[in-house]
This record gives structure tokens, sequence and C-alpha cells, in this order.
């Protein structure tokens, strides 16, 4: 029995209208396929890299490793105060322009100018080429022509995205819909108390998207997570959202958290009720915030999480104690990836909060692993190609929709002439 | 030399906990015993409540490097407690070869 509400069509699927059949996985199995992805989607869309708080002030630098677009970008903060991106690629002879010791690793930093390594060109914080070793040997050499290339970097709520796709020029800001203007104003700029983790994992990028997309998994595959009693009544009554919404290629869903604070402290363990902190992030709410449209749609006094993914491979959870998650899966072939996980934080006042925290960082890491290690083994199967054809159920609605908006774009991509825009309604 | 501040003595024979790292700590607790993990957190699982009190009377901005490793020691307790009060293992059950590696975490 449903103990939320669905909408008038019995079900969110039928709902967003994304039809109920079987999926197949034959997008996340192939180097062929995945070529396909990384032109179609990760150069064309907005990639979030960042956050504003990692370039604190002019000359803050950072680098990113974007192999599935097939570059490096470079992000910094000019003299102006704002956020610009760049190839990561001297305009000499092609040397990578930043890097600390190994070319593949990304770094930060803060610098003046940025030297490129291999001759001493040097750029400014705008790009411009400002000093050339012995350029009376070159011929007719107008630096002006050899700036870094720019990449179009914008900031939406404080997080820093870039788009490769010359051709494009949706703004950030309407790319990210209505479900990235539901989030405006909520202080993301007041948790700077960051922890972040990173795993190379053995799967399609898209599988562990899936796998966090969907709670139905939960009660389940964290059940040894939980104090006995309390997962088998989990188990039984399985997983529920109080909402989903999806507009254009995002898409999102509302969660119930009883668990900061639980109804019954006997539901958890001893040391989340002496640190008065878990999963769900510390009890006590460190600043009052005023919820944004976008968060509990479904304005449920249960309300615990809502998880956002927008489209390609940014996931971003705000939590009921007023804290956010961000996840990130960077591709490095058919059947591997990066993941990366951000947990944000109101910086503590004392050591009592920095411990609730810390709980609530290593129990998401306790988690993530249990997440993490279903997915080689599924590539692995799926792969073997025995079974093509997955049915999936309505709590699963949001993996739907991804694998749906992955074809859409490479359909939209074989369809279009280079240069054009992709527009949104294409892939609604 | 005791690392702890004087009223957490009794603590000392777990010194080698206090760990600067999440790194640190959980290769530490993933490399010890269920007894081992079971005797760390029996003998500071019950002193939680008198470290936060100790702790959170002191500007967390400036411990002083006694009371910083009864922190990081605490940090321990918080990774060790998942073996001791539910899992009875070092690892978390069904998590196999998957690792997942802290690469940013505060620096107290």
């Amino acid at each position: 029995m449903a103990h939320f509400p669905k909408p008038a069509e019995g079900s969110w699927t039928e709902h967003f209208k994304l039809g109920t059949e079987p999926i197949s996985y034959a997008d996340s199995i192939s180097p062929e396929h995945y070529e396909l992805e990384r032109d179609a989607i990760f150069r064309r869309t907005w990639l979030n890299v960042g956050r504003v708080e990692q370039l604190p002030k002019i000359g803050s630098y950072f680098t990113k490793e974007l192999d599935a677009a097939r570059t490096s970008v470079v992000v910094v903060r000019d003299k102006e105060g704002a956020v610009r991106a760049f190839h990561n690629i001297c305009r000499h002879r092609g040397n990578k322009l930043v890097w600390n010791d190994y070319p593949g690793e990304e770094t930060s930093g803060v610098c003046r100018q940025f030297t490129c390594k291999y001759h001493g060109w040097r750029y400014g914080l705008d790009g411009g080429l400002t000093f050339v070793q012995q350029e009376s040997e070159f011929f007719d050499l107008d630096k002006a022509d050899y700036g870094l290339a720019a990449v179009r970097a914008e900031v939406w709520e404080g997080f820093i995205f870039v788009n490769l796709d010359p051709g494009d020029t949706t703004p950030l800001e309407e790319y990210m819909g209505g479900l990235g203007a539901g989030l405006a104003g909520y202080p993301f700029e007041k948790m700077t108390q960051v922890f972040k983790y990173r795993a190379d994992v053995g799967s399609n990028w898209k599988l562990f998207i899936d796998a966090f997309t969907e709670f139905y998994h939960a009660p389940v595959l964290h059940q040894k997570q939980a104090v006995s009693e309390e997962s088998r009544k989990l188990a039984k009554v399985g997983f529920e959202a109080l909402a989903y919404d999806i507009e254009g290629p995002h898409g999102m869903v509302s969660s119930w958290g009883g668990m900061a604070p639980p109804k019954d402290p006997s539901m958890v363990k001893p040391i989340e009720r002496a640190l008065r902190s878990g999963l769900f992030g510390p009890w006590d709410r460190p600043v009052d915030v005023d919820l944004p449209a976008g968060l509990n749609p479904a304005r449920h006094p249960a309300w615990g999480v809502d998880s956002f993914l927008f489209f390609p491979n940014f996931m971003l959870l705000v939590w009921a104690p007023n804290w956010y998650l961000t996840y990130h899966y960077w591709p490095t072939s058919y059947n591997t990836h990066i993941f990366e996980c951000g947990l944000y934080f109101v910086p503590p006042k004392n050591a009592r909060e920095r411990l609730a925290q810390e709980l609530a960082a290593v129990t998401f890491k306790e988690y993530a692993l249990q997440d993490g290690n279903t997915l080689e083994a599924t590539q692995t199967m799926l792969e073997a190609g025995a079974v093509k054809e997955f049915p999936l159920c309505d709590q699963e609605i949001l993996l739907r929709h991804l694998h749906k908006v992955c074809k859409d774009y490479l359909d939209d991509h074989a369809g279009r002439t280079p240069g054009t825009p992709l527009r949104a309604t294409a892939v609604s | 030399m005791p690392i702890l501040p004087a009223a957490f003595a009794d603590l000392e024979p777990y010194g080698e906990w206090s760990l600067r790292t999440e790194r640190e700590r959980y290769a530490k607790r993933l490399s010890s015993s269920m007894e081992e993990l079971q005797a760390f957190y029996d003998a500071t699982f019950p002193r939680l409540e008198d470290a936060l009190a100790h702790l959170d009377g002191l500007d967390f901005e400036e411990l002083p490097e006694d009371a910083e490793r009864l922190l990081w020691l605490y940090y321990s307790v918080v990774n060790a407690s998942f073996p001791v009060e539910v899992w009875r293992q070092a690892r978390v059950p069904d998590s196999g070869a998957a690792s997942i590696d802290c690469v940013v975490e505060p620096a107290v």
C-alpha cells in the first residue's frame, strides 16, 4: 500500500510520460557507445567542475581533468574577480600548461600568471599571452593571436560550470532550468566545511548514477548498517519517495528522513545517540534556513533529503539538517569512471559539532562502499549479454529518465549540423 | 610521555589511535582484530561525554595540542564504533574490494 500520494495517472513514471517498458543497458557496455557519449554529451553540456570557495582570491586556480570531454581545463579567478576557464594547453607547441609533477593529475594553487614549463611562455589571468621566450626568433608572431583557448565558464549558486560546446549559447542558469531555479537562495556559501572522497570505479558512469538516483535499494543493500530490529522494519516497509520531479534533462527525488533526529532513540546506534548525528547528518541544525521553493516540494513534515541529478553527471543532495552533498561521475572509459563526493557543512563552533560531522562523513563512506561494491560485478554481467532487458519500477524513474536523456542527446547530436546549439526542448 | 590531557590518563594505552587523518584511522581499524576494536571502544566510549565537556571548554579555533590529540582519538572512536556496535567485523559487510579514499578533510 502506498504511504505517500502519487500523481493522478497512478505512477510518477506515467505522469512524466517516460514509458513503462523494460530498459536496455546497451548504452553502458560498449566502447563505441561511450565514444558517442563523449562528443554528444560531455562536450555539449554544462559540467560542474567545482565551487567558488576553491578560488578564494585573485589568481586562485585549479585544474580539472575532463577525460570524457577529451580535455583538461584550468579554472582561475582573474584580476576583476571573475571566474574564467581555459583549455589547459600552451599555445606554443601544445604542452599541457598547468600541472605539478604528474601531468595527468589535478592541481591547484595561486599565481600571478601561468608559465609554461617547456619554453617559459607566460599567460595572464585573463588568458592573454604576455611573454614569449626569445620572441625575436619567431616570424611575425603577434602575441594577441596566441592567448589561451577560452572555455565558457559560468557560476550558478556558487557552483562553477564549464561548457565545451562552442556552438551552444544557452546560459547556465537557463540550462539549470526550473529545478535549478527552485534552489536559488539556499545558503550553500555558508557550508564551507568540506570532506571529499574519491574512488576509481570499474563500471560505466551511468550505473553509479543509477544506484544513487533511486533509494529503492537502500533498505535492502544497506540493511546491515542499522541496528537489526530497525533494519528489519525498514526492509519490510521498503522505500517510497515523497515526490519526484523532472524537467528537461534534469530530475530530482524528494525523500522522507525521520532519522535526524529519530522519533525513538533506540532506533539508532549508541554512537549516533551520543553524538546526535548519523547518515542524515547532525541532528542539531546549525543555521535557520527558509527553504527555497524547490526543496521539499511535497511540503511533507517528515522530509529528509532532496536529491537532484543535473545532467549529465552532477548530483546535489540537500539534507533537512542544513548540509549538502555532491556526487560527480567522471567517465574514463566505457566501463570505468572516477567517483567524487563532497560533504559540505557549516563550520563547527566546537568539538561536539565537529564530531557530529565526522560521524556523518564516515557513515556516508561506509554506505558508499556498499554501493560501489556492486557496480563492477553488474558491469561484468551486463557485458556478458545473456540478459538484455531490465524492468524498472516507479521508484526507479530517475534512472529510466537518465538513460532516455542520454539517448536523446545522442540522437540529437547525430542529427544536427555541427555548431548548432542543442535545444533543451529536444530532450524533455 | 603522555600525549592526552591529564584527565584522560586512563586512555593513554590507546594513544596509538590518536591519528590525524581519516586514511590513517581507517587503516588502523582495518588492521585491528575485533577484540582490539572492542577493547578500544569499551575504554573510550564511556568517556565520550567527559571528552566533549573537556573539549567544549576550550576555544575550538585554538585547541592545545593535547586536546587536539584527544579529538583525533575520538574521531577514531567514531570510526571503530561501526564494527563494534553493529557489524562484528572491521570492514562494512558486502563491500568486498571496493575502496573510497578521503582526499580532503578539515584541518582539525
